[in-house]
């Protein structure tokens, strides 16, 4: 199984300025690889750095020191250190991230937030907008909502619109953070068959969650920060 | 008391070697603003004293001249300039067009075609054409240099938003030699076509503004328009009422309170030929 | 990839005082970057810098032109300089009064790019004219209106189309939403989030609102007196902000 994932001696530490300089070190020295198919949850103690090990990957945090290479295609890509342009297109083509919270963009119809992905990767809109509704309905989002910003919808139906961005396109790589947070029964039972379906196509998984039966349920194994 | 004499043609000879010098420059660069030292004429801004500064330096004693406005030979303004030629000057006059060597005008060209051995001395008011849209000097010197023109196409196309058609009738702007858009003086449109390759040198002087410029014999000038709102000029629905002429420019004159009107060829010496030809 | 702009040790000083200094970055097409920071931080300054409406001291711009060569903005003859920033570029002010001509209608002003590079079709130049407004959400029937008669963020979205006509692949953008309601600008930034993604536009946004600039760019780069104290990726200066300036600042916004 072909790695697409490698994380090599990873440091992060936070400085807070304005706490007087005070640092925060997250990271001293983690490795990891994951590879295709392969589902891995990252699992410890709240505020040991989960949330932050994702970001990292995507390179919303800057690594300290280290190396986080992402396979595209067959070539290798560090974030690390990456130039903006290729971080940006690593993330259109390769590295996809459900994010806890959905940021909310005013005036934009949900369809169209889940859409986005595709929409990105110049995939044609009608054809964009036919997927994103397809899955706002298999996650039991009204069709009376779908042209409507989420700013007004509740918490879990935006996290919803978030899961469903998440997986409107294939990423070779897939970050979950806590995806089931917030759902009730049916939901989760059907964003967990997202993961599994991603997975069966082929793609790796790095997820956050905090239920132990749903984690088990998809990750084969841990990253365990302690 | 001594009568004071006049060095010929009024202007001092230095002065006129300046007007001649930008009277060169204009014609080497057609349709090109020339700044030049305008006079003080003993006459106001407003009353052709660029025409006059014109004239004045390029007058030679053989020269003939001819002083038109608004097309005649008879009314005030003409007559004023052309006593003042004669006086300072002492050179012969007509008001038949094709006698004349030099011939100055105030708002109109001839109808009776030019030859070779004339010059037309057009009186301009305001030489600018951008200067409506923009009223920086500094801008529109850029905008000739450049050849950044489309803000006269942006009046044309506002024209034919707001009125259904351009709306301008006179002073209508033109490309010359393919290169300068120039303001060719509150000439009707319907004289447009007469700057285009005519054998007679065209100069324009504005006194207040001091600008001169110039179209030099046998020289492109368009007309400024639109592919599918072409270029067109006035018509009229009937004919010269004295001389009957279907091709000349027409004033309108009001003949009583009741709204009686007739039409009449604004170039009267055009006019009278024509009644003598049909006579 | 070749970029698209590749600005390297930008500095702008108007005699004692500093502008800005020493500024280096490239833009790719289709790439949004966010010029942040306080007043007097110097983005304004180094907007107009770029964009060519000013001389810089030292450093140089180089743009790739259409045809892939390299050009130095301060190489370029004036007439050049002109041309490009007519067609290639665009710029939206902040005052919608300053990029639009007041005094002709919508129409005319959203044509008039097209009549400087010769369009003589009357017709053609109309019904493209109303495309755009369309585009902008300006009901097409308001093309023969001043902009008087429009609205601020009308007015703002006329300065927008009016840039776009000619298809320009780098757009410069001071304080797009200024002054305006909130919820207008919303419909603004979503216009151009649309139009950005749309046309593959670069952009260079200068404002000093974060939300806008997390909504509008992918890039972002912070500046202080002149100086450029953080450069990256949009959410990683939100969300990871290195520099001392730089946590101050994501720290005072306001949260609703």
């Amino acid at each position: 199984m072909a790695a697409v994932l490698k994380i090599e001696a990873l440091h992060k530490s936070f400085t807070l300025h304005q706490q007087g300089g005070v640092r925060i070190p997250v990271f001293e020295g983690l490795d990891a690889e994951v590879g295709a198919g392969e589902s891995v949850a990252v699992t410890g103690p709240s505020g040991r750095g989960k949330s932050s090990l994702l970001k990292l990957i995507y390179g919303t945090y800057r690594a300290s020191a280290g190396r986080i290479r992402v396979r595209k295609g067959d070539d290798w890509h560090d974030v690390v250190g990456a130039a903006p342009y290729d971080v940006l297109n690593l993330r259109r083509s390769t590295i996809g991230y459900v994010t806890q919270f959905l940021r909310v963009i005013p005036r934009v119809p949900a369809e169209v937030i889940v859409a986005e992905p595709l929409l990105e990767r110049g995939v044609e809109e009608g054809e964009a907008l036919a997927r994103a509704r397809h899955l706002l309905a298999f996650l039991n989002i009204p069709e009376r909502l779908w042209h409507l910003s989420p700013m007004t919808f509740s918490g879990g139906e935006q996290q919803r619109v978030n899961i469903a961005r998440g997986f409107a396109a294939s990423f070779p790589l897939l970050l979950l953070d806590e995806p089931t947070a917030s759902l009730d029964a049916d939901n989760r039972m059907r964003v967990m068959q997202l993961v599994d379906e991603a997975r069966s196509q082929g793609s790796a998984i790095v997820a956050v969650f905090h239920d132990e039966t749903e984690r088990h349920s998809v990750c084969s194994r841990d990253i365990a920060l302690n | 008391m001594n009568a004071p004499t006049y060095n010929f043609a009024y202007l001092n000879e230095q002065t006129k070697r300046m007007i001649r010098r930008a009277i060169l420059k204009a014609v080497a660069v057609p349709g090109y603003q020339v700044p030049f030292a305008s006079r003080e004429m003993p006459m106001p801004y407003g009353w052709g004293t660029g025409g006059v500064q014109v004239t004045a330096a390029i007058l030679t004693p053989d020269d003939t001249l001819k002083v038109i406005d608004q097309g005649a030979d008879d009314t005030t303004n003409a007559v004023s300039i052309r006593k003042f030629f004669v006086k300072t000057s002492g050179v012969a006059t007509t008001e038949k067009t094709e006698d004349a060597t030099i011939i100055q005008t105030r708002h109109r060209i001839p109808e009776t075609p030019l030859t070779e051995d004339q010059i037309l001395v057009f009186q301009v008011p305001i030489p600018e054409p951008l200067r409506f849209l923009e009223p920086r000097e500094t801008e529109t010197r850029v905008m000739h240099a450049l050849e950044e023109y489309g803000v006269m196409q942006v009046k044309l196309y506002e024209d034919i938003a707001q009125y259904g058609q351009i709306a301008t009738t006179y002073a209508y702007p033109a490309k010359v030699a393919d290169r300068y858009v120039f303001d060719p003086s509150p000439i009707p449109k319907f004289d447009n076509p007469k700057l285009n390759d005519c054998p007679a040198l065209q100069l324009f002087g504005a006194g207040r503004e001091k600008r001169i410029y110039a179209v030099p014999p046998y020289t492109k000038v368009v007309s400024l328009d639109f592919e599918d709102h072409p270029f067109e000029i006035q018509t009229w629905d009937r004919p010269c009422a004295i001389c009957g002429s279907r091709k000349s420019f027409l004033d309108e004159i009001l003949t009583d309170d009741a709204g009686g009107q007739m039409f009449v060829c604004s170039d009267t010496d055009f006019c009278a030929r024509q009644q003598n030809q049909s006579a | 990839m070749n970029p698209l702009l590749q600005v390297e040790g930008l500095g702008k000083t108007y005699g004692n005082r500093l502008g800005c200094e020493d500024v280096s970055f490239e833009l790719q097409a289709g790439e949004v970057l966010a010029i942040v920071g306080e007043s007097g931080s110097g983005k304004t300054t180094l907007l107009r810098c770029l964009s060519g409406h000013l001389q810089a001291s030292s450093g140089r711009v180089l743009y790739a032109q259409r045809d892939g060569r390299s050009v130095c903005l301060a190489d370029l003859s004036e007439a050049e300089r002109r041309m490009l920033m007519r067609t290639d570029w665009g710029f939206v002010h902040q005052d919608a009064r300053e990029g639009l001509r007041m005094g002709v209608s919508a129409g005319a002003n959203v044509g008039e790019r097209l009549m400087a590079v010769g369009a003589r079709h009357y017709g053609h130049i109309r019904s493209t004219a109303e495309d755009w407004l369309t585009r902008v959400e300006i009901n097409r029937e308001r093309i023969d209106d001043s902009p008087w008669a429009y609205s601020g963020g009308m007015r703002q979205r006329l300065q927008i189309a009016r840039n776009l006509v000619t298809s320009p692949r780098l757009i410069f953008m001071d304080e797009p939403t200024g002054g305006l309601d909130v919820s207008v600008q919303a419909r603004l930034l979503d216009l151009i989030r649309g139009l950005v993604r749309k046309f593959n536009l670069a952009a260079i946004v200068v404002t000093h609102d974060l939300a806008v600039a997390r909504l509008l760019s992918s890039r972002m780069m912070v500046m202080q007196q002149g100086r450029v104290i953080e450069t990256g990726l949009t959410d990683q200066v939100l969300e990871d902000p290195q520099a001392p300036y730089t946590q101050l600042l994501v720290s005072s916004v306001l949260q609703v």
